[in-house]
């Protein structure tokens, strides 16, 4: 009897450290995003899949491609998503409540200060120091989607018989679109899951 | 008291659908708050909306959370940010949870795969495009510093691996370095 009890205590233990992990996650993401959206994604990518490996980059990329086509940010849209997964709905709750709990905090803090003070100066200086690097970081982010899009592989190979043509014409495509006449990214997608659709089941 | 309900399920119902029609995320929230909250309801002025973008886009976090907790904050205290932020993450909760438990079954259907597979490389194209941008927009700055900043954090964050908070930290830092030393010049030049 012993042995068994103790073992059901050590799983309710177990289930109570992923709630705190997710928790804790999810708020380090929402604590560094700064300059919303995409800036997001590297944060959320190093910790759910290079830190803790709750999803593969595949699943990461799934995720990524959900959320532009979903309301809601990228943030929210995964720590959802990733909660659910991993501890149900409960799950779900915690990681997104952590995802926005830092927000919370910062954004009344700064509310208080600008009905008092009205001025802003410091904070604005720190972002001009962080826009850069975090366009450094999406544009890195991008590079891991690029690889996992157009390479059959999970890295870059000059191998030929490893890049996936198909990918490749509908990245150009999509690309030269969203450049030349700024269309809505979600039309860009929805274009791109046709044109797969009509290609690969004849390729394939 | 009826009156002051009415006015709180007002303000969960706007955020709410605000929230559910927002896709994409990101910027797109504030041209839509202002229509419905300055416009519409005459309940901030235009210029405190400005404001309270500038403080939205200052913290870190989804600019939609963001903006949306100061509006209700500004309107209604504590009470009024608890309930707006309710409004504002239930729909993409809701979404996403129900995509997550269907997600096995979807993933495994092989038309699903190829629709996805083409959605990756649009998805690609997306973030590389919005990339694309706003390195063009550092480089219209002029400014040598920034885009020193934005190589090393590249070459730090691609081959390098090391760990994003780390590189937000440093830039961070950066900032308020070069804001004390512009400080100190203009003290020099004075």
């Amino acid at each position: 009897m012993l042995p068994c009890t103790f073992q059901k205590i050590e799983e309710k233990e177990l289930i109570k450290l992923i709630y705190l992990k997710l928790f804790w996650s999810f708020f380090q993401v929402g604590l560094f995003t700064f300059g919303g959206g995409y800036a997001a994604m590297p944060l959320i990518q190093n910790q759910i899949v290079e830190i803790n490996g709750w999803l593969n980059m595949r699943e990461f990329a799934d995720v990524i491609t959900i959320s532009q086509m979903t309301p809601g940010p990228i943030g929210i849209n995964s720590a959802s998503f990733v909660g659910m997964r991993i501890a149900g709905i409960l799950g779900a709750i915690v990681a997104t409540i952590g995802s926005v709990l830092p927000s919370c905090i910062i954004v009344l803090i700064l509310a208080y200060i600008y009905y008092k003070y009205r001025g802003l100066a410091a904070v604005q200086s720190v972002l001009k120091g962080l826009r850069p690097a975090v366009i450094a970081m999406i544009t890195s982010a991008a590079l891991s989607l690029i690889t996992l899009a157009l390479w059959k592989e999970e890295k870059i190979s000059l191998n030929i018989e490893s890049i996936d043509f198909v990918a490749l014409l509908i990245f150009f495509l999509s690309f030269f679109v969203l450049r030349k006449w700024k269309l809505n990214p979600i039309y860009v997608m929805i274009g791109a899951g046709i044109i797969a659709l009509c290609i690969y089941p004849f390729i394939l | 008291m009826k009156e002051k309900f009415n006015f709180y399920f007002k303000l969960f119902k706007s955020t709410f659908f605000l929230s559910a029609f927002t896709f994409g995320g990101g910027y797109v929230i504030v041209p839509l708050m202002r229509k419905k909250f300055v416009k519409e309801y005459k309940w901030i002025e235009e210029e405190e909306m400005l404001d309270l973008t500038a403080i939205a886009q200052a913290s870190p976090g989804a600019m939609a959370v963001n903006a949306s907790i100061l509006v209700g904050y500004r309107l209604a205290g504590i009470l009024g940010a608890i309930i707006t932020i309710i409004g504002t993450i239930l729909p993409p909760l809701i979404i996403l949870s129900i995509i997550s438990l269907a997600y096995s079954a979807f993933i495994e259907n092989i038309f699903v795969k190829y629709i996805l597979k083409g959605m990756q490389a649009g998805v690609a194209a997306v973030v590389l495009d919005v990339s694309v941008s706003m390195i063009t927009d550092i480089f219209k700055e002029r400014k040598l510093m920034p885009i020193i900043v934005m190589f090393a954090a590249f070459i730090a964050s691609f081959f390098l691996n090391i760990n994003v908070v780390i590189i937000i930290l440093l830039s961070g830092l950066i900032g308020i370095a070069s804001m004390y030393f512009s400080k100190d010049r203009r003290k020099g030049a004075d």
